[in-house]
């Protein structure tokens, strides 16, 4: 019984897997600034679909991993993800009934709000970075976002029939 | 019935703003402690020991990519290859026959002077792993961590020149900044005449910015920078850096000056970790 339900989640921990390792990836110099926010953009798509099992929680541990393994301050990436995902799963009624068009914008708002919180944090802790850094990430999740939506939607259906 | 309506509302999340406060409060803990004293170095190592797995995997192609190529190599290649590495053991090791004469002078030039002992530094090779690390700074994540006797500060360089230094170390791996990271400044003095000055990096692998030098400095492109040894991290005497451009502006108090970087930092496969003793361990108190 509780195995199938864990068996369930198969689904949502090998995407966040597979993001975490997309973030990790080293790619060419070039392309490094217009590196999506995998993480963040499969976090949001889980908390939308499945909020009850995926929410601030789970974005707040990922968030430390990820700060463990880039080295940034132990908690940005975690705070900054923590508030992202709490306004997916506030609106996520909403934001499953918007079209596809409608909800990139949404994800755009969210990634730059993201990209902000970061920002803002190394602000404070005094890391200074060049504005492509930040801006790159977003417009690249933002185009990636349509694609991963679909190819998402499929297991989708999968994870939530269990509840 | 505001309030009964709301608690059979199926997609009400319950006390989701609460846990996500206490999150983001815990979160900003975390941060102000880590930032502040580094109180949380052995938390991060117990949670990097979780990533590590994760890094492993990221980096497999690209190591089985360079295993496959070695594989592959025909025999001629081989060959060709063994016959240039044996000349450059033989040269390197006739300019090492010089260098021992030349230390030798140098020594006893010391003794004359009543210098200080140089610093000498002990050395291992690690490997970069290809694995992208903080995406606002330049950072390398090296295979080796605390277990191998790696710690924080510690100098890099490559065959060429100075590649950066350890900033944080993990049980079986590190992060290393380098040298052409914007928040990196490493003391380097002007081979030629000796001038003393500050290398910062720009955020660009093939440039370093040279900040302190006044209009009058003589500093003329093509002059190599190398380490000076002040500061304590890195041995003195490595190349850094080349200079390439000199911007006197009369109307400016300081010129602009550039430098490339003697190593190739957006290349280097592997680097030399230096372990840096001082022979007299009373000198330190000056």
């Amino acid at each position: 019984m509780s195995n199938e339900r864990a068996l369930r989640q198969l689904p949502v921990l090998i995407t966040l897997l597979i993001a975490f390792m997309l973030t990790m990836m080293p790619l060419p110099t070039a392309a490094e600034p217009f590196r999506p926010d995998w993480l963040a953009l499969v976090l949001v798509f889980w908390a939308m679909a499945v909020p009850r099992s995926y929410s601030v929680g789970i974005a707040w541990l990922i968030g430390i991993l990820l700060d463990v393994a880039q080295g940034t301050l132990l908690g940005q990436h975690a705070l900054a993800l923590c508030v992202i995902i709490y306004i997916t799963v506030k609106f996520h009624l909403l934001m499953r009934v918007f079209p596809l068009s409608q909800l990139t914008a949404t994800v755009f708002a969210l990634l730059t709000l993201y990209q902000f919180l970061l920002f803002w944090i190394n602000g404070v802790a005094g890391v200074t970075a060049p504005a492509i850094d930040y801006w790159g990430p977003v417009v690249a999740g933002t185009i990636a976002w349509p694609f991963l939506s679909v190819m998402l939607s499929g297991l989708r259906y999968r994870v939530q029939t269990g509840g | 019935m505001v309030g009964s309506q709301s608690n059979s509302n199926p997609a009400r999340i319950p006390a989701l703003g609460f846990r996500a406060l206490a999150l983001v409060v815990l979160g900003i803990l975390l941060m102000w402690l880590d930032n502040r004293e580094h109180h949380l170095d052995a938390v991060r190592r117990v949670i990097g020991v979780a990533v590590y797995p994760i890094q492993i995997v990221v980096d497999t192609p690209a190591r089985a990519w360079s295993w496959m190529r070695d594989l592959s190599a025909s025999k001629n290649q081989l060959q060709l290859e063994n016959s240039r590495l044996r000349t450059e053991a033989l040269i390197t090791r006739a300019r090492m026959q010089e260098l021992a004469a030349l230390k030798a002078e140098n020594d006893r030039l010391r003794a004359m002077l009543d210098a200080r002992e140089q610093v000498r530094g002990e050395v291992r090779v690690a490997g970069i792993m290809a694995v992208d690390a903080n995406p606002y700074r330049h950072n390398i994540v090296l295979d080796v961590g605390s277990r191998e006797g790696v710690y924080d500060g510690q100098a890099i360089v490559d065959a060429s020149g100075v590649v950066g230094q350890v900033i944080e170390t993990g049980l079986s791996t590190s992060q290393a900044i380098l040298i052409s990271d914007p928040d990196h400044a490493l003391p380097v003095v002007v081979n030629r005449n000796g001038l003393r000055t500050v290398a910062f990096g720009t955020g660009e692998y093939k440039r370093l910015s040279l900040p302190f030098l006044a209009n009058n400095a003589d500093i003329q492109p093509g002059d190599l920078l190398v380490t000076s040894g002040l500061g304590g991290a890195f041995p003195s005497g490595y190349p850094v850096a080349v200079v390439d451009q000199v911007t006197r502006l009369p109307q400016e108090s300081f010129a602009e000056v550039t430098a490339t970087p003697a190593a190739a930092l957006d290349q280097v496969r592997e680097v030399m970790l230096i372990w840096v003793r001082k022979q007299d361990p009373g000198a330190d108190d000056e």
